[in-house]
């Protein structure tokens, strides 16, 4: 079919705007890692026994990945492949609850000998497949509960295993998926109640109760005599009340609802470092320690940073996990504010053309899956550097391309090529 | 497309969330000076400091558990700077080898450690920390760390005290409020009162400058934490006479429990053989020989064994008999050489005495065959349909004497003994085919019931007290520390107090009472009025067990005390001399010297080979 179909060049049907920047983000990332490593013990850069050899490897595996899928794998190869991959990553997520030996209390990596890997992260590139594919379906809209429970299943599923192997904050990267619905006609009330449940959760915690209870009736009071002096028509206006009671009662009972999940839900360390976040806690030394440290870090760096390989906080070993979840303080110390704006800004780029791509695709497929792609890198982005620098409670998950780590690399390459891919199709056979 | 407004919707969403990302980074890099002075400064270094343990004294104030000050020597390896090792060696009272092995160590893990503090030396002596002290500057990347250690100047209790231990692994999976380097009490009254004794670890937070030397503190200490001291625990132990009973039990088997009727304090526990408070102090090392010593010296027989109580139980079916309305005092029964339970002739032995015999006169010639009577009329009293019945009535009445369970002390590693359910011989005889004959042993306290050391003693503390005890237990109120309200409330058996006197009759006839088959005179004391009771237990491995319960004043009872000699003979031969030996010492401070004799006797023997 390529005969009659008269094909553009590579030049043209590549986005080779992502492609750089993929590029660029992991580069700097290994350089980082380098500066990382390098602190502690002076090596090379290629040197196999640090993390920053190992992951020169990780990213020549990266590339072939990526050419790989470009280039061989024929794109419509994913959508048909995705129910199967979902099941088989679905039960990889339950069977390494049981198998994987535990890590710092999770338990998320299966170790074949030296090779260990989290299914949770392949998870990331199946379930955003099966949303795609479910959501593209012609008859798929969504409204109606039976749609909109399909989707939710699809999402909730792997949330569930991931948060039975104690990596809650993993799950948590999920809920960027609701902006992927979100986009495709889910009710804006749903992401207001979200946030409406994020802001009451806090507010309890840090005030009193009292404050946020009082704050959900008379922004109920208030939103009703807006609402009601404006509408005319009283069917509308019955229906409109009847819905700010609902949320109403539903904002009072996550009021209450909040105290259980804190006290109850969670566990210790989760607490704690909510409340380190929250300023209830001051813990410098203890549960505050790595985000302290992070901010020193970071801090100290200001405009121009202290240049490569220079910075003195990561140097002395202060900053745990240097080079996987916390490698952005060696950005923040040795490139400073410069340094940070680069790669925020690098990402934004990445992100708003990933969705810039997916608005301009013919299938609904190709749309869905690059809004997922955009959704996990974002959810990544806004969570792992919110947490270096005290936006977002500890929650340990890298930052994509750029931390030390094969199995996060790949999966974010493999996440982000099928999208190029499917995007060159558009581009070839439309 | 339908929707495709949300898109820039989200977009705009990106950008605000970038745009707070972005603002967050521009506070804390540009604006915010705090986190770079804190940076200029380079690092933080933390120095914990140790809290003072609890000390644990005696019930009159003297010192039992006390704190010595030794010296850690730690080691930042990443500031080490080359050193005369032989130097080192001298000045650490160690081999040039040792720290060699060290150095290398650190060098093979040197990416792992970073710039870690480790330990490189423990606990050296004052003397040594001088020596090193005055050329410390010649090592920089090592220094002296105080802290606190067990001192024991007073040799009693080494049970009851227990010993503690650094944290391992393990442990802190279990205790994340531990951190490792933190010692923590692993038996006796160390772990029981671990709370109370542990204090809480502080930290003092210093900078470092990029030479790695240490500086002011970090904000003005605003994130120092001072170490707060363990609180001293006030045992109920009177170590004068705990440090005589261990006397007393040396080169016996066995434990040597006295309570003070009055208030259920424990004045002395002894278990034999058991740790010495010098072994205490440096535990570790004496562990492999402890645990691997055929008489399990580091096991609590006072609280943790169960023996047959042996004929002390007797007492206890005569007050059982006597509130069952089936016994009277006055009752005599005949008793020629023994008690036959069956048909075909079966005969639990007894000794020759003269006969027929009352309550009062069989409690001091320790009458099997008066207590088999006794025993018979209860299980097969008529208010009750049937024998198991009956069983599971005395059987409740037995358990409030706190047999059968926990007493509840506060000490740890209690056990429970046990009084068999009727569900047992249900099991093991077929429910309704057994009788009365078949348990015939419970009536001298043979057979299964077996008993801990401690609830023997304290039944003498209920004798003593006429039918009532509070839970024994080794820590008083004392600042800071409360006492739980369980141990000031009185526990009251089944049987009436009217029912006591013939029974202590008895048992000061035991005593008192010379040529008329009295079966506990050795421990007759002039003028103390020692109730007592001999025993003496079957057991299986070996010679009899001696046992002997008594207390003292009969009317105004100080002191309860129990004896349990394993392997040792009859009641008379061991347990009762040294029980009332033990009684003298506490009512009279000394032994008559009279006495002085039979005290060398007990002092002198070893009945075992350790």
């Amino acid at each position: 079919m390529t005969e009659e179909t008269p094909l553009r060049s590579l030049g043209h049907t590549v986005d080779w705007r992502l492609v750089i920047l993929y590029l660029l983000i992991m580069l700097f990332g290994w350089l980082n890692i380098y500066a990382a490593v390098q602190s502690m013990e002076p090596s090379g850069i290629f040197d196999l026994r640090y993390n920053c050899g190992k992951q020169a490897l990780w990213i020549g595996g990266a590339l072939l990945l990526a050419v790989l899928i470009l280039f061989i794998i024929k794109p419509y190869f994913w959508e048909s492949v995705c129910r199967p991959a979902y099941g088989v990553v679905l039960m990889l997520l339950v069977l390494v609850i049981f198998l994987s030996s535990n890590v710092k209390g999770s338990h998320s990596w299966f170790e074949l000998g030296p090779v260990k890997f989290q299914p949770a992260e392949l998870s990331k590139i199946t379930t955003s497949l099966l949303l795609a594919s479910v959501m593209s379906k012609p008859e798929f809209r969504m409204s109606g509960w039976k749609n909109i429970l399909t989707a939710f299943l699809v999402i909730a599923l792997p949330i569930l295993a991931i948060i039975a192997e104690s990596e809650t904050g993993s799950a948590l990267v999920y809920a960027g998926f609701v902006l992927v619905l979100y986009r495709e006609g889910l009710s804006g009330w749903w992401l207001g109640l979200a946030g409406m449940f994020v802001l009451l959760f806090v507010l309890t915690l840090t005030t009193h109760w009292w404050v946020s209870l009082a704050l959900v009736l008379v922004g109920a009071v208030v939103y009703a005599v807006y609402y009601l002096r404006r509408v005319q028509s009283q069917r509308l206006r019955r229906q409109i009340l009847a819905l700010i009671v609902l949320v109403a009662m539903a904002g009072s009972a996550m009021v209450f609802a909040t105290d259980f999940i804190f006290h109850h839900a969670l566990k210790d360390h989760q607490k704690g470092r909510i409340e380190v976040l929250l300023g209830l806690r001051e813990d410098p030394q203890g549960l505050g320690y790595n985000v302290h440290q992070s901010l020193i870090a970071i801090g100290s760096g200001g405009m121009f940073g202290k240049g490569y390989l220079n910075g003195t906080q990561t140097t002395y070993g202060f900053v745990p996990e240097q080079s996987t979840d916390f490698i952005f303080c060696t950005v923040g110390e040795e490139w400073g504010f410069f340094g940070s704006l680069l790669v925020v800004v690098m990402y934004g780029l990445l992100i708003f053309w990933i969705v810039q791509d997916s608005e301009r695709a013919r299938s609904s497929f190709t749309r869905i899956y690059g809004y997922c792609v955009a959704a996990c890198l974002f959810m990544h982005l806004f969570i792992n550097i919110g947490m270096t620098i005290g936006l977002m409670p500890v929650i340990g998950i890298p930052l994509p391309l750029f931390s030390y780590g094969g199995s996060s690399l790949w999966s974010f390459t493999v996440l982000i090529f099928i999208f190029i891919a499917l995007d060159r199709m558009e581009k070839k056979y439309f | 497309m339908e929707y495709s407004n949300r898109s820039t919707k989200l977009l705009i969403g990106l950008g605000v969330v970038l745009l707070l990302l972005l603002g967050r980074l521009f506070y804390v890099q540009i604006l915010n000076q705090s986190y770079k002075t804190d940076a200029d400064n380079n690092s933080m270094q933390r120095e914990t400091i140790y809290p003072p343990r609890g000390a644990i004294y005696d019930r009159n104030g003297v010192l039992l558990v006390g704190n010595r000050i030794c010296y850690d020597i730690l080691v930042t390896p990443k500031q080490v700077q080359e050193f005369d090792t032989l130097a080192l060696a001298q000045a650490l009272d160690t081999t040039a080898d040792f720290i060699r092995e060290r150095m290398e160590y650190y060098h093979n893990y040197r990416s792992r450690i970073g710039w870690q503090t480790l330990t490189f030396l423990k606990q050296i002596n004052s003397e040594t920390y001088m020596k090193f002290a005055e050329q410390e500057y010649l090592f920089p990347g090592f220094k002296s760390q105080a802290r606190g250690i067990r001192e024991y100047p007073f040799n009693a209790g080494g049970n009851l005290l227990g010993y503690i231990s650094e944290v391992n692994a393990e442990f802190l999976k279990d205790h994340p409020d531990y951190k490792p380097g933190d010692f923590y009490g692993r038996t006796g009254l160390e772990a029981a009162r671990e709370e109370d004794l542990r204090g809480k670890t502080g930290w003092h937070i210093y900078l470092r400058d990029s030479r790695g030397r240490q500086k002011a503190p970090y904000r003005n200490g605003e994130f120092d934490v001072e170490a707060v001291p363990g609180k001293d625990i006030t045992t109920t132990i009177d170590a004068y006479l705990q440090s005589y009973g261990q006397k007393l039990m040396n080169g016996k088997k066995g434990s040597l429990v006295a309570i003070d009727p009055k208030t259920g304090e424990l004045l002395t526990i002894v278990s034999s053989p058991g740790i010495d408070v010098d072994v205490l102090a440096d535990f570790g090392s004496h562990y492999n020989t402890l645990s691997k010593n055929k008489h399990k010296p580091l096991y609590n027989r006072a609280v943790s064994a169960s023996y047959p109580p042996g004929s002390v139980f007797k007492m206890v079916n005569g007050l059982i008999g006597q509130q069952d309305g089936v016994l009277h005092p006055g009752m005599y029964y005949s008793c020629y050489g023994g008690y036959v339970y069956t048909s075909s002739g079966r005969k639990l032995g007894c000794h020759g005495h003269r006969t027929p015999l009352n309550l009062e006169d069989a409690i001091m010639m320790s009458c099997n065959g008066y207590f088999c009577h006794v025993m018979r009329t209860i299980l097969e009293n008529p208010k009750y349909e049937s024998t198991e019945e009956a069983y599971n009535h005395w059987r409740e009445m037995v358990c409030s004497f706190g047999f059968g369970g926990r007493l509840g002390s506060d000490f740890p590693s209690e056990l429970s003994g046990n009084i068999p359910t009727s569900d047992f011989y249900n099991k093991r005889y077929h429910k309704g085919h057994w009788r009365f004959p078949t348990i015939v042993s419970l009536s001298i306290g043979q057979g299964e019931i077996l008993t801990t050391p401690l609830q023997i003693a304290n039944l003498a503390a209920i004798i003593a007290n006429r039918g009532y005890y509070y839970i024994p237990h080794v820590v008083k109120a004392s600042e800071g520390v409360p006492l739980d309200p369980k141990f000031t409330e009185r526990h009251y058996t089944l049987v009436d107090s009217t029912y006591f006197p013939s029974v202590i009759r008895g048992m000061w006839k035991a005593v008192n009472q010379f040529d008329d088959g009295a079966t506990a005179n050795v421990a007759y004391v002039r003028g103390l009025n020692i109730c007592g009771k001999t025993g003496t237990a079957q057991n299986p491995h070996g010679k009899d067990n001696s046992v002997f319960v008594c207390f003292a004043p009969k009317d105004d009872p100080q002191i309860a005390v129990a004896a349990y000699i394993e392997n040792a003979g009859s009641g008379a031969s061991w347990a009762t001399p040294i029980a009332s030996l033990l009684v003298e010492k506490y009512l009279r401070g000394e032994i008559s010297p009279e006495r002085k004799d039979l005290e060398n006797r007990v002092l002198r023997t070893k009945l075992i080979r350790q």
